[in-house]
């Protein structure tokens, strides 16, 4: 009852905001925190029960739903559920504590701001949970709805026009998915005799060739959207923009891994053939992804669609290893999912203190801040350092696997992608040097530090960084036999070394 | 395949602490913050002192065992299990890599205490000092890392410490930019380590040293060929060589210890160290060998070149380090004939260069800062413990006997010349001629600084540096002195090393004498002098540089033109395609979007106006439609 308890828990803590009393702000924030506190300590109980020798399901719940359907509440994680359900669960108490105030100037009151926030967790922890396709479709779509007030509502001067492109492009992939989904029911009733949407038993679908390549593409450009890979993107950088910097590290750090969560639990076990048959094309856009991401990035003038484009850079190799297909691309990218979430996290953190202080997210109109906010600027560098993938800090180790193991099955995709470390020093450095090097800058003399909550809120996440970076196997260990169940069901051979004996 | 050896055959659980002891220094010191201001700065001297006499341990405890047995390792932890991908976190010290720990110590010690005095005033001094031991152990971590990967944490943990203190003083945009340059630069020849590593994996299904090494030899050619001009570009992006040698003059930016301790002596050695140790891959793969010669030949002319014309003092002796590490690149492109010159002259290279660097930092300490040598002039006066000490690295620098620098350099062009045929002479004569260079240049400096009449302003008080600033660099100089003879007599560190790079090589018939050799190299020093002496010491040296120079001259005044090109070939372009792509993002994809949207929002206004809310519109509307529906109902059937 591990993962219903999850489900359930946030959203009481939300109705029982959406409950008080008009004006009881701080409680409401005080009910959010805790709630997020209690689910993620639940979490972490639930991960140290967690077998690491299997690669199937775990923590298995199943309850007839819609009969008729053959639709059931099907819950159950593997290792690649388990580490993005962590993910989600430690990155929401650190979002609330560290938009404590975020919420003012919206639409809506504080209180609806963190019921929001409760909801949104509850669903990302369903999306992950879900071995049903239907019901995984349902919190897929769900989603979308706190997110769209989250950022229409709460979110800075462009919030509508963001909310609505979100909307639309998402709706639209969810569209495309639902046929799919559709396609799925018809098929498993004519071979199976009675409808279901359990994906365990869809793996065992004997689907023709055509059908499957459109059944395939049907998931993969929904899921190519959240992501979003190059060239669906663009919603992001308006979306992440708009956003607070709360909403945008949810929207970013968790929310766009459900793309990339469903081309591995699903595009891959489901429809094998199609996988491969479309992988070189994924590895290109994957490659475009990456290095198209890597120069906007490089190119932009506000800080936080500056973040937005180094993260469609990241996705793009987190798709790669996907589609590699091999148990080091594969083990990297499900890792590089939980490390992007965490060192994107720190960069929006900082980003968001810095823009709230500066009441300008224009990075020219930084300057000097090492030597007016020494704290601050520490913390944006290491988060820095993290986004450029420094040996040392997590994200080097997801990027190397990455890179070493699409190099045994695409090496010419894997050659180019390396061109993104010189690319990400660029881009990282140069905001570096404007923001916090140099003169300090005209408006920024007296900004304050950091405070003791800002601190408190982002210490973890440094800590996590620091800590995967030397000990990645506490996750690895996990990830492994997934992956190999993975390349099982998708019947990719495992490449042996060349040059062997 | 060949027989391997074992790389380690004996284990030691000190190895951790040379790396722990100055990473906790860094630790400390950060996470304290100016609550550390007052002690900061002697804790991190006495912990990089501790790493030093645990290196000094080690080094005992290796010379109590013989030759093959000399390597320790210790496994730490399991760093990455990802798939069929496996690295641990092991250490390995063997002969080779005890040369580095007692250098990156010593020296790095020493100028920890030089740090103490130079530092003195300035507001941050303690946050200077976290950089240092960060530096210290992440260099450590390079030279003991027992995989390519574990290499590759130090090999960019010293880039972020360099980084950190070229921009110490990063209120400058002039210093910010120079840091950033040098990390660009150093990730465009990371990317060489990466390239390494994945066809390391790919092939060998291994990143581990002893784990390539065990596949060495010629029927892996084709890959230990590509794996050697990758890590060859790595190389040449640490260790400045051509064509990534544009960040190193500009790093000058950080405090004079720093250009002493990682920009001379040891970091930018990095990459030496780096062919050096893959020896096994290097000596598989001849045509990498051929493309590491080249560079370091390139590289020694170019940076001697720059050298000629440079008055910024800083400058002329990081134009010096290039060429000189150009000369251990090419000694270590010779093979086995050649690694263990390559070492002993970076081990030299270490002494007589920090020493010399940290006498530009006294120089500079005694005139209010400045680095331009043509206000220097007469310093021996009024500075003779720096002039002397300065002198003594000058005079081992140009390779006079019995200093140091001249036992090293002569051994590395004796096996030029040695690497036979056309290609041993052509390279033999460069590296003379690269001697004669860097003996004019040199002799430039040293004339410029210390003799001739003095220029300085009105308001320089030139005066000696306190004790502890003269103390390391007198320490040093005993190095530029006697570290040649040391390893040169009898051959011992040629013999130190054997095991590690050059297991049952035998030399073969030399194309020249030694002693030919040795005077050919004196010769051209001899001439290179002279001609600084006629040039610096006849005429006298104006205060101001003269611009009506030879087109040469400003040419090797702007680095022979480095920073134009890349700024026309990659810099500029770059700009443009980051512009050009942004536009495009904007207008074509994101346009392609909002039309779509537009399209929708357009068809929806125009679908909206025909609802006008009077009910004979729609009655028209609907009669149209009937006539339409019986049209089309009636053409069927026809």
């Amino acid at each position: 009852m591990y993962l219903s308890s999850l489900l359930l828990l946030p959203l009481i803590g939300s109705a029982v905001i959406a409950g008080l009393p008009a004006g009881r702000t701080l409680l409401a924030k005080q009910i959010a925190l805790g709630t997020s506190v209690l689910t993620a300590i639940l979490g972490i109980a639930m991960a140290l029960q967690f077998d690491r020798a299997l690669g199937t399901f775990q923590f298995v719940e199943s309850h007839e739903w819609i009969t008729s359907f053959g639709v059931k509440y099907g819950l159950g994680i593997d290792g690649t559920g388990l580490v993005l359900i962590l993910m989600a669960l430690i990155l929401a108490p650190i979002v609330i504590l560290a938009s404590w105030n975020e919420g003012e100037g919206g639409r809506f009151s504080q209180k609806a701001f963190f019921a929001l926030l409760l909801v949104l967790e509850t669903f990302m922890v369903g999306v992950f949970a879900a071995t049903d396709v239907f019901l995984f479709y349902v919190f897929f779509e769900a989603m979308l709805i706190p997110v769209y007030f989250l950022i229409g509502s709460f979110g800075g001067p462009n919030r509508s026009y963001a909310a609505v492109k979100f909307l639309l492009y998402s709706l639209l992939g969810g569209l495309l998915m639902l046929a799919a989904v559709i396609g799925l029911y018809v098929l498993t009733k004519n071979q199976f005799g009675a409808p279901t949407f359990d994906v365990t038993e869809l793996s065992a679908l004997n689907i023709d060739q055509n059908l499957q390549r459109w059944l395939f593409l049907g998931f993969f450009i929904a899921f190519a959207i959240k992501a979003p890979m190059w060239p669906l993107h663009t919603w992001l950088p308006d979306a992440a923009s708009a956003a607070t910097p709360g909403t945008a590290i949810l929207l970013i750090g968790v929310l766009d891994k459900v793309g990339t969560y469903g081309m591995i639990r699903y595009c891959l076990p489901l429809f094998p053939d199609a996988a491969h048959y479309f992988a070189p094309t994924i590895v290109v856009l994957a490659v475009i992804s990456i290095i198209y991401g890597a120069i906007l990035a490089i190119g932009q003038k506000d800080l936080k669609r500056l973040i937005a484009f180094t993260s469609i850079s990241h996705f793009g190799f987190i798709v790669l290893g996907i589609f590699a297909m091999t148990s080091t691309a594969g083990a990297g990218a499900t890792l590089y999912m939980f490390n992007h979430g965490f060192s994107t996290a720190a960069l929006f953190m900082v980003a968001g203190w810095m823009i709230s202080r500066r009441n300008s997210s224009t990075i020219a109109d930084f300057g000097g801040l090492q030597r007016v906010t020494p704290v601050m600027a520490w913390m944006f560098f290491l988060a820095g350092m993290s986004s450029l993938a420094l040996p040392g800090l997590s994200s080097f180790v997801s990027e190397v696997l990455v890179l070493v193991g699409s190099y045994q099955t695409f090496p010419v995709a894997a050659i180019i992608s390396t061109v993104a470390i010189v690319l990400a020093a660029l881009y990282i450095l140069i905001v570096v040097q404007r923001s916090l090097h140099g003169p300090i800058a005209p408006g920024n003399e007296s900004l304050p530090d950091l405070t003791t909550r800002e601190r408190v809120a982002i210490a973890p996440v440094i800590a996590i960084i620091i800590f995967l970076g030397f000990v990645p196997s506490v996750l690895l260990n996990v990830i492994n036999p997934t992956v190999t169940h993975t390349l099982t069901q998708v019947h990719a051979t495992e490449p042996t070394p060349t040059a062997g004996e | 395949m060949e027989a391997t050896h074992a790389l380690a055959s004996g284990t030691s659980s000190l190895l951790v602490w040379l790396i722990a002891l100055p990473a906790l220094g860094a630790t400390i010191l950060l996470l304290a913050g100016r609550r550390s201001d007052k002690w900061g700065h002697l804790l991190a001297t006495a912990l990089s002192g501790a790493s030093f006499v645990v290196g000094l341990v080690e080094l005992f405890k290796m010379l109590s065992r013989d030759g093959e047995t000399r390597g320790v390792s210790q496994h730490l932890f399991t760093w990455i299990n990802a798939g069929s991908f496996n690295v641990e976190a092991g250490l390995l010290l063997d002969q080779l890599s005890i040369c580095f720990v007692l250098l990156i110590t010593g020296v790095g010690t020493l100028i920890h205490v030089y740090s103490i005095a130079y530092m003195e005033h300035d507001h941050d001094r303690r946050r200077f000092f976290s950089y240092l031991n960060l530096f210290i152990a992440a260099m450590l971590l390079l030279v003991l890392g027992d995989s390519f990967l574990n290499l590759y944490v130090g090999w960019e943990g010293v880039g972020l410490a360099s980084y950190l203190l070229i921009g110490f003083w990063n209120q400058k945009p002039a210093y910010a930019t120079a840091a950033k340059k040098a990390f660009v630069v150093n990730r465009i020849g990371d990317m060489g380590l990466s390239f390494a590593i994945m066809i390391a994996f790919t092939a060998f299904g291994t990143v581990s040293f002893q784990g390539v090494a065990n596949h060495a030899g010629p029927e892996h050619k084709q890959i230990m060929t590509w794996m050697g001009l990758a890590l060859l570009l790595a190389a040449a992006g640490k260790s400045a060589q051509f064509p990534l040698q544009s960040w190193l003059g500009d790093a000058m930016a950080g405090p004079t210890p720093v250009s002493a301790l990682i920009h001379a002596a040891t970091m930018v050695t990095a990459g030496v160290y780096l062919i050096t140790r893959s020896n096994f891959v290097f000596d598989s793969a001849p045509t990498a060998q051929l493309m590491v010669v080249i560079v370091g030949v390139v590289t020694l002319l170019f940076g001697a070149l720059i050298g000629t014309a440079k008055d910024d003092i800083k400058k002329a002796l990081a134009a010096s380090t290039m060429s000189q590490i150009g000369y251990m690149v090419l000694a270590a492109g010779l093979g086995p004939a050649g690694y263990a010159f390559a070492i002993m002259h970076l081990l030299t290279h270490g002494f007589f260069k920090a020493s010399m660097f940290l006498g530009a930092g006294s120089v500079m300490h005694g005139m209010n800062d400045e680095v331009d040598m043509r206000k220097f002039g007469r310093l021996r006066l009024a500075m003779p413990i720096t002039y002397i000490t300065f002198g003594l690295g000058y005079l081992a620098i140009i390779g006079v006997p019995p200093f140091s620098g001249f036992f090293s350099k002569d051994k590395i062009i004796e096996a030029a010349f040695n690497a036979g045929g056309p290609r041993g002479w052509i390279i033999g004569f460069a590296a003379l001629l690269g001697a004669a260079i860097t003996a004019f240049y040199m002799t430039r400096v040293m004339v410029l600084t210390f003799f001739g009449q003095k220029r300085w302003a009105d308001e320089a008080h030139p005066h000696e540096s306190p004790k502890l600033m003269t103390a390391p660099i007198i320490i040093l100089s005993i190095g530029s002195i006697a570290a040649g003879a040391l390893f040169a007599f009898g051959s011992s560190l040629q013999h130190w090393l054997e095991p590690v790079v050059a297991r049952g090589f035998v030399e073969g018939e030399p194309a020249l004498q030694p002693i030919v050799v040795s005077i050919m190299a004196l010769v051209a020093v001899a001439l290179g002098v002279a001609l600084a002496y006629i040039k610096y010491v006849r005429v006298p040296v104006e205060a101001v540089a003269p611009t009506n120079v030879s087109i040469w001259t400003r040419f090797a005044r702007r680095d022979l033109l480095q920073d134009a090109f890349n700024e026309a070939v990659f810099m500029r372009p770059g700009q443009y395609l980051t512009r050009a792509l942004s536009f495009f993002d904007r207008k074509v994809v994101d346009g392609a979007v909002n039309g779509t949207g537009a399209l929708f929002g357009g068809l929806s206004v125009r679908v909206r106006r025909v609802q006008t809310g009077y009910v004979r519109t729609y009655a028209l509307l609907i009669l149209v439609g009937a006539a339409l529906i019986l049209a089309a109902m009636l053409a069927a059937r026809i």
